[in-house]
């Protein structure tokens, strides 16, 4: 337990170092570089024209879609890492009821297929 | 005090901290923002408990997926949220009996985890959790084999979560070409290119 | 005798953590600098040109000459942006990028931190990384970056599905999470056949191509399509925000490399049965893996977008998916490669 969160450590020191580098870098830029906004030059760039709305628009649903499909895949995935680690372990018994279980997932995906909500327009 | 007593209260503190916030912020991107810390602290204490697959999957599944879904939804749906606000104080007292209920839930396993009679019997016989088998083995061998059933329902539920979310968001739009990348590469050439002899000055 | 005992069990290994930190980070960011010089050199040849060859010898000081100029610029904040999040956005893509490093075992023993779900972490972390470039759209408040930040993410976890599924992949045949233990089982009588790369040939390709997806790299690099998003969520950034976007996606694609190496390429093993191993194989394993990525972005056409979701998930996913059900019935049926006992 304690080797354990031993080596943990090092990755929340490293964190703190990457965060503090970053940090440092951008107030770098604050302290030398010199800073004269003016309403042209902070303006959002547009390809020459003036923004005439908010940017943040609602966009297709798409998006949505594919972000909850990659949900599924993603808990899928997250299913089969143990399984994988523990290969060795679970025997012919495990080895097929992963094989199930993936199965049912292809019907899913064959019906998303179908459907096509794979499909990109 | 050693390094993870210090560590448990960091996470402990930022997790409230960033709960506390995810409900007071004003803009609600700011609140999926700081939903994530929550979720980042709560890895963290897992972490600290020992149990890195759990930890590592609260990042992959909750950070790198759900929150990308409420961040989506956020961005997408143009709700009023100054109104939304507005009618907070009439799901306050719901809000704070679900807490309330949740809260006693959690004391009941607390309870019988640390208090029960039988409580170190109980814990060595829920978590066999052997010195030299790393965490996700263990899990390992477990789920596939002593809890197929719950495995496969939960297959079962994912299938269902999948199916729903197509029934329900997919609405093709009319007119719109798609490309058929089959049809594109089995395309002949005498199907497509016609050749005709132009006589001179006859034109076709 | 107490204080002893804080200085020898807490202060000292604290200091050599942080020693190897830094350490780690300065190889990093020094190596960063000659990679994104060879990544500009490789393209140089194959358009025939010159390419940078003023700064230094070569031009091999460009990068630092660069450096020095972000450094210098005026910082510009469009009028709509959220200040918080606009800066928060390239502070966690290079934050992100940088600590997926601290598990990478670049020899025997050579690692920051040896934890037992190394690879879990690389994927968490590389997952994370859709948040710099979603932030940085939103945050801009303008239109090209919001819509290449859109994109991006929808990119980033199309192909994030097929890295995992390769991932389990090869865990089939190594039964560890740990990275050390995936090279050392890699270690074998017939150098580098021994390596997974052969057992893997048809996952190990994927890997390569849903890397470069990953990172955003060409022919994959929608977000930031100069044609017709301009440069996608980078567009309002200047100066050192800017930089670290950069520096944070220059860092993802070596760890791409990097994982590649450690994955299927036996990490810091030689190929050659008899010469000595060491981290100058890991080095140079993971940049000729760099080299492809520049000659890839050189000589490859940039896809369309519904194109891209297309091969993410109708080609790269069925496949994986499949190659992790032929794998395991080859290991659960005791083919050599791919059965571990």
């Amino acid at each position: 337990m304690e080797d354990l969160l031993r080596e943990y450590l090092p990755i929340l020191i490293f964190l703190a170092l990457a965060i503090g580098l970053g940090l440092v870098l951008i107030l770098a830029a604050v302290v030398l570089a010199v800073r004269r906004p003016d309403p042209e030059k902070i303006s959002a760039y547009e390809c020459g024209f003036n923004a005439f709305d908010d940017a943040r628009m609602k966009f297709d649903v798409r998006f949505y879609l594919v972000s909850i499909l990659f949900i599924i895949f993603d808990l899928e995935v997250a299913f089969l890492f143990p399984w994988a680690v523990a290969f060795q372990d679970v025997g012919l018994f495990g080895f097929w009821s992963m094989m199930i279980f993936l199965a049912v997932l292809t019907i899913g995906f064959a019906y998303e297929w179908k459907k096509g909500a794979l499909e990109w327009e | 005090m050693t390094v993870a007593t210090l560590a448990f209260y960091l996470f402990a503190c930022t997790a409230i901290a960033a709960g506390l916030m995810t409900v007071l912020a004003r803009n609600p991107v700011h609140s999926v923002l700081w939903l994530i810390l929550a979720f980042f602290s709560c890895s963290g204490l897992f972490v600290l408990v020992g149990a890195e697959f759990v930890a590592m999957l609260l990042a992959i599944v909750y950070v790198g997926a759900v929150a990308v879904l409420f961040l989506f939804v956020v961005m997408m749906l143009d709700v009023d949220f100054a109104e939304l606000r507005a009618g907070m104080s009439d799901y306050l007292p719901v809000g704070l009996l679900i807490g309330l209920v949740l809260l006693i839930q959690l004391g009941l396993v607390a309870g019988q985890w640390v208090f029960a009679d039988a409580a170190p019997e109980l814990r060595t016989a829920v978590a066999p959790i052997p010195a030299e088998v790393e965490n996700t083995r263990a899990l390992g061998r477990l789920i596939y084999t002593d809890y197929v059933l719950l495995f496969q329902l939960a297959g079962l539920v994912l299938l269902v979560a999948m199916i729903g979310a197509i029934v329900l968001t997919l609405r093709h739009k009319a007119g719109i070409k798609r490309q058929d990348v089959l049809n594109q590469i089995y395309r002949e050439r005498h199907e497509a290119v016609e050749l005709k002899d132009v006589k001179p000055g006859q034109g076709l | 005798m107490e204080d002893a005992g804080f200085w020898t069990s807490y202060a000292l290994p604290g200091l050599i953590i942080l020693l190897q930190c830094l350490v780690v980070t300065v190889c990093l960011l020094v190596s960063l600098a000659f990679l994104l010089w060879m990544d500009r050199k490789v393209w140089g040849a194959v358009q025939l040109r010159k390419s940078i060859n003023v700064v230094g010898p070569f031009g091999l000081l460009q990068s630092f000459a660069d450096f020095l100029k972000f450094a210098m610029k005026e910082i510009v904040v469009p009028a709509g942006a959220d200040k918080t999040v606009f800066f928060l956005a390239p502070l966690i893509s290079f934050v992100l990028a940088t600590i997926a490093w601290a598990v990478v075992p670049f020899n025997a023993g050579w690692v920051v931190s040896d934890i037992n779900v190394g690879i879990l972490f690389i994927f968490a972390v590389s997952s994370l990384e859709v948040y710099g470039v979603i932030m940085g759209g939103w945050a801009s408040n303008s239109k090209y970056p919001f819509l290449g930040g859109l994109r991006s993410a929808a990119q980033m976890i199309s192909y994030e599905v097929s890295i995992g599924l390769i991932i389990v992949g090869v865990l089939i045949t190594t039964g560890s999470l740990n990275l050390t233990r995936i090279v050392e089982a890699q270690d074998g009588a017939y150098g580098l056949f021994s390596w997974y790369w052969l057992p893997h040939f048809p996952v190990m390709i994927m890997f390569f191509i849903s890397a470069l997806a990953e990172t955003n790299r060409p022919p994959f690099d929608l977000p930031e399509a100069e044609s017709e998003l301009v440069a996608g969520y980078q567009v309002e950034y200047s100066s050192t925000p800017y930089l670290l976007f950069m520096i944070g996606e220059y860092m993802a694609i070596t760890l791409m490399c990097a994982l590649m190496t450690t994955l299927f390429f036996g990490g810091w093993l030689s190929p050659i049965p008899g010469l000595p191993d060491g981290i100058f194989w890991f080095t140079l394993k993971t940049v000729f893996f760099f080299f492809m990525f520049a000659m890839v972005k050189a000589v490859v056409p940039r896809f369309r977008y519904d194109q891209l979701m297309r091969i993410g998930w109708k080609v790269f996913l069925p496949l994986s998916l499949g190659w992790v059900v032929i794998a395991a019935g080859l290991a659960q049926y005791g083919v050599p490669g791919y059965a571990r006992w």
